[in-house]
């Protein structure tokens, strides 16, 4: 297991709401993908199905805040500041991936673009940009 | 925005039907305090499952995030006088502070503005006044967001898969 391995499972298991929804993460090379199987209990619309919006941006932000994990070692969680939810397609009962880039660090503040799909990579079901407060290892 | 006191019945008979009716709702433990008037107050009690950070005890943003869509589109309805289906187009959300570890937290939304297509909510989320907030929300719903589909519709595959939003 890479470090980047290591802090990933960690991060993951850390947090108890990642586990309430089911998601976990897969890393090839440096490439996360984060994966939410689709659960009956993730469902916000009964009638359609659909799953929950709020999930859908949890599942991203959670996909930011794991990325920023496997990019470099944090003393601590980075803090979520602000985020920015664009809903593109309804979230069928199938599984949805989600992909996080990092499009800046700085010293104390990163920001993170992610784009959930589930079928097709090119009809992304939701994206969200957001920028985080973090806390170096070495601080 | 209306006092007629069987808007005020639909209104609580959606509010029940969103939060025991969706599964997400239902197990995060989701119950409308006040809903009317375009307003609804919303809140999930604290569990250890819920939590973001087991350091700090803190509850997950993404929980503070569902309660605020859930809540902004209570008072979505709560500003109309009939049923409409709605969905979450836009959601802008701004963390001031951790929520505190092992308190309920509280989210309260207005819906200032309804057009025949889309309604703009302000939402916050706290845990003693809505002047201290957690996080602050501003989302945007589109209205009859389920027109010409039928029940079970996203059970199959979307009609076009690269064009449209379903």
């Amino acid at each position: 297991m890479s470090d980047a391995d290591s802090r990933l499972s960690a991060v993951l298991g850390s947090i108890p709401y990642a586990r309430f929804i089911g998601m976990r993460a897969e890393l090839a090379g440096d490439e996360m993908t984060a994966i939410l199987p689709f659960s009956d209990r993730i469902i916000g619309n009964p009638m359609l199905p659909a799953i929950h919006g709020g999930v859908l941006g949890a599942f991203m932000e959670m996909t930011a805040l794991a990325q920023l994990s496997v990019a470099e070692p944090l003393k601590r969680q980075p803090r979520t500041i602000d985020i920015s939810i664009e809903y593109l397609r309804s979230g069928r009962p199938l599984t949805t991936f989600a992909r996080a880039r990092i499009n800046k660090v700085g010293r104390r503040i990163a920001n993170v673009h992610v784009e959930a799909w589930q079928e097709q990579r090119a009809a992304p079901i939701a994206a969200l940009r957001g920028h985080f407060l973090l806390t170096a290892a070495e601080d | 925005m209306n006092t007629d006191p069987s808007a005020g019945e639909q209104h609580r008979l959606i509010a029940n039907t969103m939060n025991e009716g969706s599964p997400q709702a239902r197990a995060l433990g989701f119950q409308t305090l006040e809903i009317g008037g375009a307003v609804a107050i919303l809140k999930v009690p604290y569990r250890p499952e819920i939590v973001g950070d087991p350091e700090t005890g803190v509850i997950a943003g993404g929980v503070v995030t569902t309660l605020l869509d859930h809540a902004s589109g209570q008072a979505v309805h709560a500003a109309m006088t009939e049923w409409t289906s709605i969905a979450t187009l836009d959601l802008r959300i701004d963390y001031m502070r951790p929520a505190q570890p092992g308190r309920d937290v509280l989210a309260r939304a207005h819906c200032y503005k309804l057009t025949r297509s889309v309604a703009f909510v302000r939402a916050v989320a706290y845990e003693d006044a809505p002047d201290d907030p957690v996080a602050a929300a501003q989302a945007v719903f589109m209205l009859d967001s389920s027109a010409g589909k039928k029940a079970g519709a996203n059970l199959k595959p979307p009609r076009s898969r690269t064009e449209g939003a379903a």
